[in-house]
């Protein structure tokens, strides 16, 4: 099995909600200071999906993220997890765009890698939450796709996927080659193992630049958007909460009951 | 673009009625439509719907299109993805709209593609510019920590909408309107997904989405065992249970109770979150509620921004004097 992964470098997106803040000049996220991004944690569960392939079919999985300023301990984690390989597409002139043309981007550089049984995307990012450009990718490149899945295996040549439900799951069988994008149902991603950093210490990811992969300038990053981003704010909070207290906690809670009665919420 | 008109809805059926996020997206359809002075018609894709073609109709649409063919019985990305594209490029709409469900982010996210346009998922506000009559659709990201606007020059303007964001017209069964039936044409062959089998949890009482009460507890509950306590105090109120998604992920109770952006959204009259920090993931699947109540032991937890009336203190002392005191008060 050759397996791609995408995976994108974001803000932590379980930084502590106060610490969030936006620079309405540029209509940007400000860092926190001291809090490193992290990977998508969607992705990070894409990536379990495709050691678990692995573990029980063997295979080959690439890593395929785009971004700049992409730090080497973040974005090398998928290989101490235990990934053979990490391409990097990382230029200015990649970025900014919207799901259509960083699909378009990872698509023309999923066909130079040219060999994949699976595509494996997050179900969102969870800076975007969007969920598009799987999508996206499997439309350019013409392929199947299932989305939000939370188990995949792979049974005589075609993908077994556990697809999340409103109200439980189904079971999708899916032709290959095919894009999956995974969900956190799926379970926890498996630690780096000391082995497994020590080799990704080693290993210097393969970057390449737009011309690399043949794209044609006007379709990738800012450039290539087809929807526009007018404004980024953070919505105002105008609640007040009144704590109600007591002698003691079974006392405040008795309040509690009260209080909600007296004002005809119960 | 000047071809372009109307407002389609992609509609959905649950158990052969009109779904109720398709009630909103009509809603939201008629203000818009009022707006931009065009028709709203309903795209229902299935086997043996034809019958929620008269509901649609009662809830807003003046059109309703329907494609009613045994290969589309299950929700199969090819399948609906290539029928949603026939009728789009025949009727040629303005605007299309899906909900943000199973069956609405995966259309909806490649159909956009393949007709060549934008869309802008989990939207939570739709209006018209007025100089432009583009869409301009604001939509949480970052886990709900900002909101971003955004609009597209191309056309058709697509949207996936967030359950309960939008609200249905009042039903109307003298309003009248026009069925057209479409044939598939679908080949068989070229569609690459099978639905082998469906597994549903089952959820006893009232269902979470509908109930007027929600008892939800967090990663603090610790177990299954204090989710119990929970059950019991939703089924005092009437309500239903919830959970963040630690309790989910641990497998204390079942994934389909997840509230939140990647799960259920609710807005309840009261939603009583017990040991439930409240992340801007998960306050985007409650936000919503007209009273929240917390029960957490640290002051400053979020989730104490977020709510109306609040208690600090550790929930294991505080579910049953408060789950006493309510039976008491109400007789129950
Ligand atoms: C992309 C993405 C999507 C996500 N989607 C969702 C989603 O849909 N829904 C969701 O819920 N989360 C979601 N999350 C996870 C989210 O970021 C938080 O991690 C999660 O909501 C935290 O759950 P919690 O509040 O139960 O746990 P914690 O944040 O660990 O909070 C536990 C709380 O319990 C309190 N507590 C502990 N013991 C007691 C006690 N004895 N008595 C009283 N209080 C006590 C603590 O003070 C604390 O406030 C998502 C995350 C990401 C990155
Ligand atoms: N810059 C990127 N680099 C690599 N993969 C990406 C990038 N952006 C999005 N993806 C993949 O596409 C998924 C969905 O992203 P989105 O449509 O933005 O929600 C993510 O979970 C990733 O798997």
């Amino acid at each position: 099995m050759n397996m791609i992964v995408c995976v994108k470098q974001v803000p932590d997106p379980e930084a502590p909600p106060a610490s969030f803040k936006i620079d309405p000049a540029t209509n940007k996220v400000v860092p926190p200071p001291g809090v490193p991004p992290v990977i998508s944690p969607f992705d990070e569960q894409a990536v379990e999906a495709a050691l678990r392939i692995k573990d029980a079919k063997g295979g080959k999985i690439s890593i395929l993220s785009l971004g700049i300023g992409l730090l080497r301990d973040v974005v090398k984690k998928p290989l101490s997890m235990g990934a053979d390989e990490l391409i990097l597409l990382e230029d200015p002139a990649f970025i900014e765009g919207d799901s259509w043309s960083t699909a378009y981007a990872l698509a023309m550089a999923i066909k130079k890698i040219g060999q994949f049984d699976i595509i494996f995307c997050g179900r969102q990012a969870s800076d975007t939450d969007a969920g598009q450009v799987g999508s996206a990718i499997a439309e350019i490149l013409g392929i199947p796709q299932v989305t939000v899945a939370r188990k995949v295996e792979v049974l005589d040549g075609k993908a077994r996927v556990e697809k999340v439900t409103a109200d439980g799951y189904e079971v999708v069988e899916v032709n290959l080659p095919a894009l999956i994008t995974v969900s956190n149902e799926l379970g926890e991603p498996r630690y780096a193992t000391i082995k497994g950093i020590m080799s990704a210490k080693r290993k210097e990811p393969i970057v390449w630049k737009p011309a690399d992969i043949g794209v044609e300038p006007g379709k990738i990053g800012a450039t290539g958007r087809r929807s526009k981003m007018l404004k980024l704010f953070q919505p105002v909070r105008e609640g007040k909460v009144e704590i109600i207290t007591g002698e003691n906690e079974e006392d405040a809670a008795a309040n509690l009951a009260r209080k909600l009665v007296e004002v005809k919420l119960l | 673009m000047a071809d372009n008109k109307g407002i389609m809805i992609i509609a959905e059926a649950l158990n052969s009625s009109l779904a109720s996020i398709s009630k909103e997206l009509l809603g939201a359809a008629r203000k818009l439509a009022a707006d931009l002075g065009d028709e709203v018609s309903a795209l229902v894709i299935g086997s043996g719907i034809a019958g929620v073609a008269a509901e649609a109709i009662t809830f807003g649409a003046d059109k309703v299109f329907i494609v009613d063919d045994p290969l589309l019985k299950d929700y199969r990305t090819d399948a609906w993805v290539a029928t949603a594209e026939k009728v789009a490029k025949q009727v040629n709409p303005r605007i299309i709209l899906a909900g943000q469900t199973t069956i609405g982010r995966d259309l909806a996210s490649r159909l956009a593609f393949r007709l060549n346009t934008a869309v802008t998922m989990d939207c939570i506000d739709l209006t018209v510019d007025a100089t432009s009559k583009q869409l301009m659709l604001t939509k949480p990201v970052y886990g709900g920590n900002a909101r971003a606007i955004f609009t597209s020059d191309l056309y058709p303007q697509m949207a996936t909408v967030r359950a309960k964001a939008m609200s249905p017209i009042a039903p109307d069964s003298a309003r009248k309107g026009e069925v057209v039936t479409v044939a598939a044409g679908l080949d068989a062959a070229a569609i690459r997904t099978n639905v082998l089998q469906k597994v549903i949890a089952e959820v006893e009482g009232i269902k979470l989405e509908d109930a007027s009460v929600v008892v939800s507890g967090g990663r603090g509950i610790g177990g299954p065992e204090g989710f119990k306590q929970l059950e019991e105090l939703a089924k005092i109120l009437k309500g239903a249970m919830g959970a963040s998604r630690p309790p989910c992920d641990s497998g204390w109770v079942p994934e389909t109770i997840q509230v939140g952006l990647t799960g259920k959204i609710v807005s309840p009259d009261v939603y009583i979150a017990v040991a439930i920090s409240g992340s801007s993931q998960h306050i985007a699947g409650c936000g919503g509620s007209k009273n929240i109540i917390a029960i957490n032991r640290d002051p400053e937890a979020n989730i104490f921004k977020e709510a109306r009336f609040g208690v600090v203190g550790d929930w294991k002392k505080i579910v049953p004097a408060f789950t006493a005191k309510v039976k008491e008060l109400l007789g129950r």
